[in-house]
């Protein structure tokens, strides 16, 4: 009860709250503009967070990180184009039913599902935070670099069927984090005699030309589409969410993909969804109508999706390891604000942990009140013609690169980001595995030197139970993906021989 | 071609796209001339373990990023090539008429002022990208909110405009902490 009233204490600020809502709605307005996004807004807003208290940068970045996947929805359901990309399954079914003259409806269910989502997932990490305070200082080097290096393997496998393009980036990234003075030896790596080399890549600076500066290119490279807008009825509030209770088990068992997807660093949204709508499928009695208009694959794909954000939050604060590229970002927050996320934060700053979980939580009522009354005005923001989207984003991403130093090399730096992120965009690579390479790199080589200095035999390294354990799941999911590719190969030949027997025929 | 029935979901990206190859070939050429000059820009320190040496992790990830991209480049020679990689590498040449925007806005600020530069960099990009009319008036009021939003009010580190030096003393410091 202490631990709570200290929490609420932390939080309870005009400053962290007006913080909390701005970013809250800020998060749902980006989220429902197709082509900005999170990691857009999160990446131009970082940079300017420096000058605030941590708990009000961290509150403000929380409030988008959690909000945009709501907004995502909207033109998901409206106009066939995801707000974010993990909100692509919701158009399977949302268009659709806004094309029977069921837009209200399918809103109402993406976010009733979607709070339940995060309520459900937010439940879920409060009860988790008495274990994880006691399993977290069971982490030492080796695990931590198991964990990370667990997190790396998992990012690229994920990635079906771009597995070693995102392997290929997952380097890029390990790589970018070793140049300039390392900090143990103080020797030079890969700075060719240039001054500005030498104090390494700002990660900011490739997060901003990563996300920001590459969408303004695809924006710009790209055509303005019209767009015509639905009509959307009103509805009172109370019967909005009672359509949830129809299909709460598909919502409950969402949540439930959403948190342990979210828990596991490298999985997040896009597989928890799959595997929601997937399960949602096989069990429905009405499986033909998925794809057609069928209520129970929005609810599935927004409860799986809207559980990851504080779900993924688990291996954030507790171990310090990012699941994907959000997570990644508010690490680089946690450590601009001087809060280093890992087993001494859940045991010496509970408080501060539970009063970021209280944040999620009102976040969460935030946005899902604000979307029943605001809808109508929110899908306004869908109409702004893309080119000019791509002059905004421009223009506020100079704002993040350009206050941190006002360095002309900072712009440059993440103009040439820009454009390999563009690159990446056109070819439908990821660049979460760059952004995960360049952080958890750094994990690994400062917890594997450590590791190594108490390790004698190969066999130390894992003798420890949570290092065994990790050292199991980097195994078996090596092992499961040389499965699924001689697998694929199989199929394909079989495949290629039938063909071949049908045209001999 | 994909396998999926329609009404399935199919999230993950199939086939092959124009400029993957050039793309992946680029990049293994750059991580393998990065490889070839390890011995020189990295150190090895004598009686250390490999896990403490600097030169690991930088040669572990450029091996990857070669290993990786030479097995990529055999995974997608074997399916169906779609035509316009050159096409598409003109268009990644094109973007960077836009980072020559960016740039030459960067380096305007200190010149001419955040304000200013902001304003007509918002109005002579909108232009450039085809808009015309009150669309302009949109921009270049957009360029104003984000100068009082950003630097008026939120005092963002942004520098002053070198042509605030010849304001008059009172404006002179308006100018140069508010815009």
């Amino acid at each position: 009860m202490e631990l709570l009233s200290s929490s609420i204490e932390i939080i309870a600020r005009w400053d962290v709250l007006l913080a909390l809502f701005i970013g809250s709605i800020g998060g749902v307005i980006v989220g429902g503009m197709p082509g900005v996004g999170a990691a857009v807004a999160i990446a131009i807003v970082l940079p300017t967070t420096f000058s605030l208290e941590p708990i009000v940068g961290l509150t403000l970045l929380l409030g988008i990180y959690g909000s945009s996947m709501f907004g995502g929805a909207i033109p998901a359901i409206l106009v066939n184009t995801p707000g974010t990309p993990v909100n692509a399954l919701t158009t399977y079914d949302g268009y659709p039913m806004t094309k029977r003259g069921e837009a209200r409806r399918a809103l109402s269910l993406a976010y009733s599902a979607s709070f339940f989502g995060a309520l459900f997932s937010i439940c879920a990490l409060m009860l988790l935070a008495p274990v994880l305070a006691k399993i977290a200082p069971m982490f030492g080097a080796r695990e931590i670099f198991l964990a990370a290096l667990l997190g790396i393997l998992l990012v690229v496998i994920t990635h079906r069927g771009q597995v070693l393009a995102a392997a290929m980036l997952a380097c890029v990234g390990i790589f970018l984090q070793t140049i300039g003075i390392e900090s143990t030896a103080y020797t030079q790596r890969y700075t060719f005699g240039m001054g500005w080399l030498q104090s390494g890549i700002d990660l900011i600076v490739v997060v901003l030309g990563l996300f920001a500066v590459s969408q303004a290119l695809i924006l710009f490279m790209d055509k303005d589409s019209k767009i015509t807008l639905p009509e959307v009825e009103k509805v009172g509030f109370i019967d909005q969410m009672k359509d949830l209770w129809i299909y709460r088990r598909i919502a409950a068992v969402g949540s439930s993909f959403g948190v342990f997807c979210g828990m596991i660093p490298g999985v997040g949204e896009f597989m928890s969804q799959f595997m929601s709508y997937s399960y949602a499928q096989r069990t429905s009695k009405t499986p033909e109508m998925f794809g057609k208009g069928n209520p129970e694959g929005i609810v599935a794909s927004e409860a799986a999706n809207n559980s990851v954000p504080a779900a993924a939050m688990i291996p954030l604060l507790a171990l310090g390891i990012p699941g994907e590229e959000l997570t990644a970002m508010m690490l680089a927050v946690f450590y601009v604000h001087n809060v280093i996320p890992g087993p001494q934060l859940f045991a010496g700053q509970m408080d501060f942990v539970l009063a970021l979980y209280l944040c999620l939580l009102l976040l969460n009522v935030i946005v899902v009140v604000f979307l029943f009354f605001s809808t109508s005005t929110l899908m306004k923001a869908m109409t702004i013609p893309n080119r000019f989207l791509g002059v905004m984003i421009l223009t506020f991403s100079l704002i993040g690169v350009y206050s941190l130093r006002n360095s002309l090399t900072d712009v440059a730096i993440a103009s040439g980001f820009g454009v390999f992120g563009f690159i990446l965009k056109r070819l439908d690579y990821p660049t979460s595995p760059i952004i995960l390479g360049i952080v958890l790199g750094k994990l690994m080589e400062d917890k594997l030197r450590t590791a190594m200095a108490r390790v004698r035999e190969p066999w130390d390294f894992i003798d420890r139970p949570i290092a065994f354990i990790l050292f199991s799941m980097i195994v078996i999911a090596l092992l499961l993906q040389a499965w699924t590719v001689w697998k694929d190969r199989k199929a394909a030949k079989s495949k290629t021989s039938d063909t071949r027997e049908t045209q001999d025929a | 071609m994909s396998d999926h029935a329609p009404d399935e979901p199919h999230v993950f990206p199939e086939g092959r796209k124009p400029g993957e190859m050039l793309f992946s070939m680029l990049l293994l050429l750059l991580a393998g001339a990065l490889l070839a000059a390890l011995p020189w820009q990295t150190t090895w320190l004598n009686g250390k373990g490999l896990a403490a040496q600097p030169r690991f992790w930088p040669a572990l990830s450029l091996g990857g990023v070669v290993v990786f991209a030479i097995l990529h480049k055999l995974s997608r020679n074997q399916l169906d090539r779609t035509p316009g990689r050159w096409l598409e590498g003109l268009t990644w040449i094109r973007s960077l008429e836009f980072i020559g925007w960016y740039m030459l806005y960067v380096a305007a600020i200190p010149v001419i002022g955040y304000l200013l530069a902001t304003v007509i960099f918002c109005t002579l990009l909108a232009l450039r990208v085809g808009y015309r009319g009150k669309t302009l008036l949109w921009a270049a009021l957009f360029g104003l909110v984000v100068v009082l939003f950003f630097k008026t009010a939120m005092n963002v580190k942004i520098p002053g405009g070198a042509i605030y030096e010849y304001a008059p003393e009172g404006l002179r410091y308006i100018l140069l902490r508010y815009f």
